[in-house]
């Protein structure tokens, strides 16, 4: 009786990863208010999940005061620089990597 | 707070902090000693913590392997405490050079170096660093090579960022003491890399 009352908890504190190291993924282009980490200059861009950092708990919620919870997988997103900034000088092999959670990734 | 006998209103920011404080010990949220412990604590945290693990890094190959792997365990094995945030330990290689930023605000690796550099923090930094890092990189006196890689990390949410830079040749036979003591605050922020004096 008692895992069965633990199971529905523990599915709700913490959101499943649905990517892994190596997918590509795509940076939600939106511009909600709050406490967004996020970057702007980021939004929109694709790119290669690099690791999964594991799950913590949600800025934007936490920001308000609130649980957090369910907690957000976070991963470290690795994007090429020149096709982040057209006019890019450099190797073309540098990259950015950004975290991002995965309610902004899709 | 340092008192120089010279008095002047408090600025907005002092203001606020004193306020806040004031409101917390009130409330019996904290007390006026965790507050002087934390700021005692933190006085305490330099770049040398820091310096101590890229030194065993280099001396040590099988604790280099585990801090590229997590960052957090290896410094918890040296008696380093990092907290809930999680240390990602990025190595430098004649192929790629790291270097570190926060853009959204000044998120560091404060349990190994201790209070960020005001550059740090400046909007100049922050922002150039992503986009123009080589530029902001030769700024620092650091030229990188065309054929050598650079990777900015911007340090967005948990991870804290730690460059373990290259061991420079000419330090065979060094102690970690003496190791320690090339390791300079930038070079673990990838703005400069180790020299010999």
């Amino acid at each position: 009786m008692n895992s069965g009352a633990r199971w529905p908890r523990s599915k709700r504190s913490v959101v499943e990863p649905r990517f892994k190291p190596g997918d590509r993924v795509k940076v939600r282009k939106a511009y909600p208010l709050g406490h967004i980490r996020t970057p702007f200059y980021i939004r929109g861009q694709s790119g290669v999940i690099e690791r999964i950092c594991g799950s913590f708990g949600n800025p934007e919620e936490l920001a308000q005061q609130r649980s957090g919870e369910p907690k957000q997988p976070l991963y470290r997103v690795r994007f090429v620089q020149k096709e982040v900034w057209p006019a890019y000088q450099g190797n073309p092999g540098d990259v950015l990597e950004v975290e991002i959670f995965q309610h902004w990734l899709e | 707070m340092k008192d120089s006998g010279n008095y002047q209103p408090y600025s907005y920011f002092q203001l606020m902090e004193v306020s806040l404080r004031e409101l917390l010990v009130e409330k019996g949220v904290v007390t006026e000693a965790q507050v002087a412990d934390e700021v005692e604590k933190m006085r305490h945290r330099t770049p040398a913590i820091g310096a101590r693990v890229v030194a065993r890094a280099w001396m040590d190959d099988a604790f280099r392997m585990k801090l590229l792997e997590s960052g957090s365990r290896a410094c918890e094995d040296l008696g380093i405490e990092v907290g809930a945030l999680k240390l990602v330990v990025v190595e430098n290689t004649p192929a790629e050079h790291n270097v570190v930023v926060c853009t959204l605000c000044s998120c560091y690796p404060r349990m190994l170096l201790g209070i960020p550099p005001e550059w740090y923090k400046s909007r100049n930094y922050r922002s150039r660093a992503v986009r123009e890092p080589r530029s902001v990189l030769a700024e620092f006196g650091l030229r990188i090579d065309d054929k050598t890689k650079v990777r900015v990390h911007d340090s967005t949410a948990d991870m804290r960022y730690l460059v373990l830079p290259m061991r420079p040749s000419g330090t065979e036979g060094w102690n970690e003491e003496r190791l320690a003591a090339i390791v300079t605050r930038d070079c673990m922020i990838g703005v400069a890399v180790p020299k010999l004096n």
